[in-house]
């Protein structure tokens, strides 16, 4: 049994050397995870359409298929929105990739227990639905392994689970206006705001 | 036929992602979507999937569609947030169910309470009842939705549509 890992680090590892990713991030922790990477203009971050990360990736993903997709959002969030993963694995995205910090915990509202910290394997449901590259990962060499397939275009989507610890790293809060996000990616892709 | 009035609009105005909960009314549209190379068609497994595939084609510089029945409108509800609060271009298509000659008391919940809630959620509601309308009323909708930026809805009545019919 590995030890957890830390969700902060994981998150850094995973954007390390980034060139042309996308990431969406889902709303509470995951969102204070990649700003704390470091902001960047072809980061999106949700503060509330909970559920919707996975499927702001799709959308995106199909619409720059030449541009490597990352969706980084909490267990709670994946949670809400498991049809994405069916939808996801009939789409099959070779440029999407999902990165799931599972800590088994709704840590924003008090940590009560999530399903997958009861029954619920989201890497199983994911291949149940065709994706077949999710993977569970849990020490070091696996983040590495998912780390260097995120920034490449591949055949089909991509899926880990990390198992992260617990967390009381301080917030570091990106922008929370939505219309600001949404423009300054459109103009990272060279689109007008609108 | 109306709906390929709507396919012919969606390729007007160059839609590149459409987004569905499938509905009998919005059948031949689907089909012409998957049929078209320049379209992708994008099944969903419930309605707020949609909202969020149209966000993110946004971000990426497509243009989306939204096609459902009326009782799709209440799974989308708390999504359309983000459409709201990032003011992304939102054009639905709701087929509606339970408002004229509906034989499932099922529907006519939500389809009695389409309209309002997409109002309260802050999107601009159009209708069309009549086919010689669809054309007309689809087209100023994806003008206000592609070019103006604005969050729209069309909802094509059930007289339009025709109601389900079940033989007992």
């Amino acid at each position: 049994m590995s030890a957890l890992l830390e969700r902060r680090s994981v998150v850094a590892r995973v954007l390390a050397g980034r060139r042309d990713l996308a990431v969406v991030g889902g709303l509470g922790a995951a969102t204070y995870d990649i700003a704390a990477a470091g902001d960047h203009e072809r980061n999106f971050y949700l503060w509330g359409a909970m559920g919707g990360a996975a499927m702001i990736g799709v959308g995106l993903a199909l619409a720059q298929p030449g541009v490597p997709v990352l969706v980084i959002t909490g267990d709670g969030e994946m949670l809400m929105g498991l049809g994405a993963f069916a939808t996801i694995g009939a789409q099959c995205p070779g440029n999407l990739s999902l990165l799931v910090l599972d800590n088994g915990l709704y840590e924003e509202t008090g940590a009560q227990q999530t399903h997958t910290a009861l029954t619920t394997d989201l890497a199983a449901v994911a291949r149940a639905c065709g994706i077949a590259d999710a993977r569970v990962v849990t020490d070091d060499v696996a983040l590495g392994g998912f780390a260097e397939r995120v920034h490449r275009i591949g055949n089909a989507p991509s899926l880990a689970v990390a198992k992260i610890a617990p967390s009381s790293a301080p917030k570091v809060l990106p922008s929370r206006d939505g219309a600001w996000l949404r423009a300054r990616m459109r103009g990272a892709f060279g689109y007008p705001a609108q | 036929m109306w709906p390929d009035e709507v396919f012919a609009v969606l390729k007007t105005f160059d839609v590149r992602q459409v987004a569905y909960v499938p509905d009998a009314g919005h059948a031949r549209l689907i089909e012409r979507a998957r049929d078209d190379a320049a379209m992708r068609a994008v099944p969903l497994t419930t309605e707020e999937e949609g909202v969020a595939v149209l966000a993110g084609a946004c971000l990426g510089g497509q243009r989306a569609v939204l096609l459902m029945q009326s009782s799709g409108v209440g799974n989308c509800i708390n999504m359309l947030s983000l459409i709201r609060t990032c003011g992304f271009p939102f054009l639905a298509l709701v087929t509606m169910r339970g408002e004229f000659g509906e034989f499932n008391g099922w529907q006519v919940p939500m389809g009695g309470a389409s309209e309002a809630a997409l109002r309260l959620m802050g999107i601009q509601v159009a209708r069309a009842d009549r086919a010689e309308d669809v054309g007309e009323v689809v087209e100023a909708a994806a003008r206000m939705a592609y070019l103006g930026g604005a969050a729209m809805a069309v909802l094509f009545g059930q007289r339009l549509v025709g109601a389900k019919r079940f033989v007992e």
